[in-house]
């Protein structure tokens, strides 16, 4: 379980989180959407403390992602991201990019990982790129491969950072539809998106984040479909 | 009589002169390159790490030591340490500020380096649960170096060369044998030939190497 609790966070006189309360259950798939610089990346970015808060906690697993005693690196293992640039390793093959966290980070022998590399390379549909560096990927695949390299730690989360925001639009498919296995799978994922589409079909509950703040929180058929709040109304209206 | 006397033409044992001067700067070169190397990267990381800070003060000095002619500060270095009652060997002093002037030059590279390498990069390394130090050795360092290896290169075959100006300390590497040569053969041109190619190849199986290091490395 992830719990944000009251969370506040600046950049400089900017306040880009204004207290933010968040429950994410094992299982869940939680949707965030919301405009441009409303604060929902940077709430990712705090889950698994790439960026640190000002205020308030976010218990993974009752562990305090910000304390000063907690391990950051352990807790990382746990938590995989997906970011919305491409960001493979350029100088290591498909192979070697899924397999090298879980030889040196979790110390699995070079056999062990390379296992499991396979594995979640077939699993993210990029068998026959085993070999291949990451420049002769194209952006779908590269994205793949980066949640291909997180599912390798086994995390129990997954958070997405509009993952498919760079892509070419004839891309975007492959990727959510591999994150839409994923939740199929059962695995626990914060995504934050601007699919509005895939929000629905997939989500249990969606966010709206406006300015700092979660201005509506619920099932996508409430939060998309039906929305509360005039702002969501309003974004909604502008997205679609 | 006279003048004949003192010239004597270039002989084969003047080849011996010539390999043992080769090896002195091999020595004095290999020395700071190594060790300039390992500093330098050292410096540009701190450069890269503690902007501000590092910039005011360590980036000052290395400016120092990159814009000041070599030539001068192997004199005053050589003559400083008299003063305060250390008295350093030519080959001390050249190669103490031959290191210095390397680490220099090397820092602003491995600077470069460690900033080719995206922060987005960095990043999710860190989000798979690579400590700062399997970031740096798994990710920044092999990115890093691909990107600095040519730069590297210039620096060190520039070292090589530049060597030579410890010789104005008395130390009898390649280029002063060969001044020595030329006074008592009165050949130059033979002689500066035969050094031209001494240097050439010190220079070339470095220049070699990293161009195959840098095509085994490339990677699309």
């Amino acid at each position: 379980m992830i719990e944000i609790n009251a969370v506040r966070k600046n950049f400089g006189d900017l306040e880009v989180l204004k207290g933010i309360d968040l429950v994410v259950q094992k299982g869940e798939v939680i949707s965030i959407i919301g405009a441009s610089g409303s604060g929902k990346s940077t709430m990712l970015y705090c889950i698994n403390a790439l960026e640190s808060i000002d205020s308030g906690e976010i218990l993974i697993d009752g562990v305090d992602a910000h304390a000063v005693s907690t391990d950051i690196n352990t807790l990382r293992r746990n938590i995989g991201m997906v970011f919305q640039q491409w960001n493979s390793f350029p100088h290591l093959t498909a192979l070697e990019n899924v397999s090298l966290a879980p030889h040196i980070v979790l110390g699995k022998s070079s056999a062990e990982a390379e296992e499991i590399a396979r594995r979640q390379l077939e699993h993210v549909g990029l068998s026959d790129k085993v070999d291949e560096f990451p420049s002769r990927l194209s952006g779908g695949q590269q994205q793949r491969l980066a949640i291909a390299r997180a599912l390798a730690m086994d995390p129990s989360y997954m958070l997405f950072d509009e993952v498919t925001s760079a892509l070419d639009p004839e891309l975007v498919g492959e990727v959510l539809d591999t994150l839409r296995l994923l939740s199929e799978e059962g695995v626990t994922m914060l995504v934050v998106t601007h699919e509005i589409g895939f929000a629905r079909d997939v989500s249990d509950r969606v966010a709206y984040f406006h300015e700092g703040v979660i201005e509506e929180l619920g099932p996508p058929g409430q939060v998309i479909e039906n929305p509360n709040s005039e702002k969501t109304k309003k974004f909604l209206a502008k997205v679609r | 009589m006279g003048s004949a006397s003192v010239f004597t033409s270039f002989q084969f044992s003047d080849f011996g002169f010539l390999i043992e001067a080769a090896g002195r700067t091999l020595l004095i070169s290999v020395l700071a390159i190594s060790i300039g190397t390992v500093f330098g990267c050292i410096f540009g990381w701190i450069l890269s790490v503690a902007r501000l800070v590092g910039a005011a003060t360590l980036g000052a000095l290395l400016d120092v030591f990159r814009s000041v002619p070599l030539l001068i500060q192997l004199i005053l270095f050589y003559n400083f340490f008299p003063i305060i009652g250390f008295n350093l060997s030519p080959f001390e002093a050249g190669t103490i500020v031959l290191i210095f002037y390397t680490s220099s030059l090397v820092a602003a590279v491995a600077r470069g380096g460690i900033e080719a390498v995206p922060e987005i990069t960095r990043r999710a390394a860190r989000s798979l649960g690579l400590s700062y130090w399997q970031d740096m050795r798994y990710i920044v360092w092999p990115i890093g170096l691909r990107a600095v290896l040519p730069s590297w290169t210039g620096v060190a075959l520039g070292v090589l060369k530049d060597s030579a100006l410890v010789s104005v300390l008395g130390y009898v590497e390649l280029l002063r044998a060969s001044q020595i040569l030329i006074t008592r053969t009165q050949e130059p041109f033979l002689i500066l030939i035969i050094v031209g190619i001494f240097y050439f190849s010190l220079s070339f199986p470095i220049s070699r190497l990293t161009a195959r290091l840098e095509r085994k490395w490339h990677y699309d």
